[in-house]
């Protein structure tokens, strides 16, 4: 009895409030759903309709929701750092606690939140965007969201269950090595990216091939949507970039379980290489992450400004050289870690010279809305709040990149301040204006209008009170990942006037939450399929799309298709051509990626405790799932014509 | 309603508030921007330097943006031109290629030319014979020792004032990161390597310094004070130490290895070798060529921990 309770209270994060909280909360809305799958008979509707579907456009809105959800997740962490943080030597949170909350806050928002919100758009829109009934791997796509899936669930299990990590998302040996990182934390840190890691490499590989051999017939590269040409740029990046984490995570697991010294100096081995992999993953990843927003920022500025985009060519170079420079910049983030000046000098001007290309795009984005009409619709605003404060983002990033300079800016608020703004407003906002633009395509209807103007000065007014004094507490010498700071050295209001900030942000979140749900109910519903005067060919269908996206493949004949297919229309004398239907090749449902994943779970939760006799069997699972799939002849099949023919009268398109 | 009338004006008067906090913060709450070094004044020139170029960008695409989304706006009887067609003009975009190109070749002169001087000693003060100081990093304080004084400190540091300071820095803990605003920029002290910083400063003062790199749970407690001095008063001080404080000894370096805070302390002497042993014993054996510069720590006697 008492080894139980030994085991118990060390399984069990036990000692704080906030935690049992946590712990009966989980449990009330396990219980509340289950409740309501049963009592409605959802449970056969949950798994044929979502646990096992392939289709992009279900994946995407599963992402979107994990996205969201971790969004709060990582905001409730943001909220109770600034409160600690509020006013000088708080008692809200314990070192321990603050140390751990500031760990999972970045890993969520990097790997959990921003990441799935991308591929959210890349799956709600790529396929729609060029023509395509799917993405290339619809199978692949569904391991892909799963894994993600069981990933964030291992990270978020650790709060409950065995400690967070507490070393810093960033996760440097040997800090994170055994004997100053004990215990399942910071292995949870590790086993959830791995497994989350492969999800996002397999996407990676997966939009490239379907953008690469998907796209309609007439679609020329040089004729895609720039939202499809940044999810290029992306997808290519990823697959270079990915890698690298991998294998540092995986030595670092080794180092930690098999005891290797493959980053502990005593053993013969270089925490260097750790910080040197991490970052060569980590820098392309910002730009992994910022890349989609800025096709998105493309899509919306030229519908809203009922303009085509503005040079075109440019922006497609300016995202590629984005892409190959991305790779030469990440000593930026160690230049006080005793490189060479000859090193560090290359990696500044490296840096700096990623403003170029962007600083293109900028200037595109305004002369695509000159000489245009504009109107300031919700996806048109955040597009606007996004160019000033991306600008002053992207200014001091200029300047953090001046590597003498950045001896004074490295880990201080200057630099907190600085990747906050490009992450929330580059990505974040980036993000909401796909969200806001798409959501019609998504769902059938609009957002509301006012909760949505509220939602947007409130997030945007608490940005800048957030995060415009933390640029000066870093002029003030205060750094970040100190849990508690003293009056002497005048960082107290500055902090206050943060905290504010953070909570105005938070209730813009709040207000958001409401608006999506106000406007299940209340949303102007979009019967035309095309609410926004769209250019491009998701808006030549139904919305939401029908399971088939395209009764019969597009002919495209210019960039904006489907504003051409809409001036051809109203010429007068147009003749609608007869629509010929095929019956449509389609993927079949599989309950295989979601057991695999629940295998990389469970081996995962195993290798977190060092519990082989769990973590084999996960293996062996894992394997299992990957023979069965391969012994599977019986993987698609027809949608006959009459079908169609009938869902397509149904939607008024015959 | 229309929002962006409203938001336009505010970023703007964001950026502006932004920017006199950054170039005019005129107190000592700002160490940054008053440095009292050469090292600082040099990298504040240089945050100054790049400020401007940014901003030779960053102000005219906000008024550009404030300007068109007011003219273009989608209204009746708007009477802006309106050409949906026009998509590219290559003199324009070779305007908007160029001028970043130029800029950034600017300031990348200026940042190489800093990078590699600020490896040196401050020029003003070459011929000044520099003090060395070897920092460690421990679970959470900061040890001090001064090789040609023979005294050790913790959590505190005094320096001659017009001196250049060449700190040795290392870790005997996770690696954090040596900081002290009003002198200057930051560098790692990380486990098994010897690290070199330059700082000078030139003014008597007391300033604040500390770890800028997380290092577990007493890290926001490695806050520690240094001292500049005119050089009498400096070597008064050290005397003072000599005569009045404790030795510090090999056990004395082990408890101060041990997790926890620590108040300021100093000693009269410390173990030969500490700052080489504990580099080496960290892993500094397999980077010997990273230490051509610490000729005979070979034959020191090892410390056993």
């Amino acid at each position: 009895m008492d080894s139980i309770k030994q085991f118990a209270s060390t399984f069990f994060v036990t000692g704080d409030p906030m935690i049992y909280g946590a712990d009966v909360s989980i449990v009330l809305v396990s219980v509340a759903i289950l409740f309501y799958l049963t009592k409605f008979k959802k449970w056969g509707w949950l798994w044929r309709e979502w646990l096992t579907t392939v289709d992009h456009k279900k994946i995407g809105i599963m992402y979107l929701i994990a996205a969201l959800l971790m969004l709060f997740r990582g905001g409730v962490d943001a909220i109770l750092m600034r409160i600690q943080l509020a006013a000088p030597n708080m008692k809200f949170l314990e070192s321990q606690h603050y140390n751990e909350i500031f760990t999972t806050h970045g890993t969520i928002m990097i790997l959990f939140m921003a990441m799935p919100l991308i591929f959210a758009m890349f799956n709600i829109v790529v396929p729609l965007q060029i023509g395509a009934r799917d993405v290339a791997f619809p199978f692949l796509n569904a391991v892909s969201f799963w894994l993600f899936f069981m990933g964030a669930m291992l990270l978020n299990l650790s709060f409950v269950i065995g400690g967070s990590p507490d070393s810093g998302w960033t996760s440097y040996p040997p800090l994170s090595e055994l004997g100053f990182s004990n215990g399942p934390g910071e292995n949870y840190y590790l086993l959830s990216i791995l497994i989350s890691g492969i999800g996002s490499t397999a996407t990676g590989i997966n939009f490239l091939v379907t953008i690469l051999k998907m796209r309609a017939p007439g679609m020329k590269l040089m004729k895609t949507p720039m939202f499809s040409w940044s999810v290029l740029a992306t997808c290519i990046m990823i697959l270079y970039a990915f890698p690298a984490l991998t294998v540092a995570l995986i030595l670092l697991f080794i180092d930690r379980i098999g005891g290797a010294h493959f980053f502990t100096l005593t053993g013969g081995g270089n925490p260097m290489m750790f910080i040197n992999l991490f970052w060569i993953w980590g820098h392309p990843e910002v730009y992994i992450v910022i890349l989609p927003a800025f096709g998105i920022f493309s899509e919306v500025v030229s519908t809203f400004s009922k303009k085509r985009l503005f040079g075109y060519t440019s922006m497609v170079l300016a995202l590629v050289s984005i892409s190959i420079i991305g790779f030469f910049t990440w000593v930026h983030h160690f230049f006080t870690m005793g490189a060479g000046a000859d090193v560090n000098a290359f990696f500044a001007i490296a840096t700096m010279a990623v403003a170029i290309p962007t600083g293109v795009k900028v200037f595109n984005w305004l002369f695509t809305m000159f000489r245009g009409r504009i109107s300031l619709t919700q996806p048109m605003l955040w597009t606007l709040a996004f160019i000033p404060c991306f600008a002053i983002g992207g200014a001091t990033g200029v300047m953090l990149s001046v590597a003498p300079a950045d001896y004074q800016y490295h880990n201080s608020y200057f630099l907190i301040a600085h990747f906050h703004q490009v992450l929330i407003g580059g990505v974040v906002f980036g993000m909401f204006a796909g969200l806001y633009y798409w959501w019609p395509k998504m769902f059938g209807f609009k957002l509301n209008d006012r909760l949505g103007k509220w939602s947007f000065w409130l997030w945007n007014i608490g940005f800048y009170v957030c995060f415009m004094p933390q640029y000066a507490l870093g002029f003030m010498g205060m750094t970040r990942r100190i849990y508690v700071y003293g009056w002497d050295r005048g960082w107290a209001p500055l902090n206050m006037v943060s905290t504010i900030g953070a909570f105005l942000m938070g209730i813009g979140f709040i207000v958001m939450v409401w608006q999506i749900i106000y406007s299940i109910k209340h949303g102007e519903r979009d019967t035309t399929g095309d609410p926004w005067g769209g250019r491009t060919l998701e808006w030549s269908i139904p919305s939401p799309a029908p399971l088939y996206n395209f009764a019969e493949i597009p002919v495209v004949k210019s960039r904006d298709a489907w504003f051409e297919m809409k001036e051809e229309m109203a010429q007068p004398g147009y003749q609608k051509k007869p629509v010929h239907i095929e019956p449509i090749h389609m993927p079949k449902n599989s309950g295989i990626p979601f057991f695999m994943a629940v295998f990389f779970f469970i081996g995962g939760f195993g290798a977190v405790f060092e519990w082989y006799w769990m973590a084999i069997p996960g293996l062996i699972g894992i394997f299992a799932c990957l023979f069965a799939r391969s012994f599977q002849y019986d993987t698609d099949y027809y949608i006959p014509v009459e079908e169609v023919e009938a869902t397509e009268s149904a939607l008024g398109r015959l | 309603m229309k929002p962006s009338r409203f938001k336009k004006p505010f970023s703007i008067a964001a950026l502006l508030a932004g920017l006199t906090v950054l170039l005019s913060g005129c107190s000592d709450q700002y160490p940054v921007l008053n440095p009292v070094g050469p090292v600082g004044q040099e990298e504040l020139h240089l945050i100054k330097l790049s400020t401007v170029l940014v901003a030779i960008v960053i102000i005219p695409v906000l008024i550009l943006l404030a300007i068109i989304v007011y003219r273009y706006r989608d209204k009746k009887g708007n009477t802006a031109p309106y050409q949906p067609n026009w998509d590219h003009s290559t003199k324009l975009e070779y305007l908007w290629w160029g001028i970043p190109i130029v800029i950034i070749a600017i300031l990348g002169t200026f940042t190489a030319k800093s990078t590699f001087s600020l490896t040196k000693p401050p020029v003003e003060s070459a011929d000044i014979k520099p003090l060395v100081i070897q920092v460690t990093s421990l679970d959470w304080k900061w040890v001090f020792t001064y090789p040609d004084q023979k005294i050790a400190t913790v959590n505190y540091a005094e320096i001659p004032a017009g001196v250049p300071v060449q700190f040795q820095l290392t870790a005997d803990s996770p690696m954090n990161s040596f900081w002290i605003p009003a002198l200057g920029g930051q560098e790692y002290a990380m486990p098994g390597m010897d690290m070199r910083l330059w700082l000078q400063a030139d003014k008597i003062g007391t300033f604040d310094g500390n770890g800028a790199n997380f290092t577990g749970e007493g890290f926001a407690h490695m806050d520690f004070k240094v001292v500049s001095k005119s050089e009498a008063d400096f070597n008064a001080w050290v005397s003072d130490v000599k005569k009045n404080s404790p030795a510090l000894t090999v056990d004395g370096y082990n408890k101060l290895t041990e997790k926890g805070t620590a108040e300021p302390q100093t000693f009269s002497s410390y173990p030969e070798g500490l700052y080489e042993n504990t580099v080496d014993k960290n892993g500094g054996m397999y980077m010997k060529h990273d230490m051509s510069n610490m000729s005979g720590m070979e034959n020191m006697p090892s410390m056993a921990k």
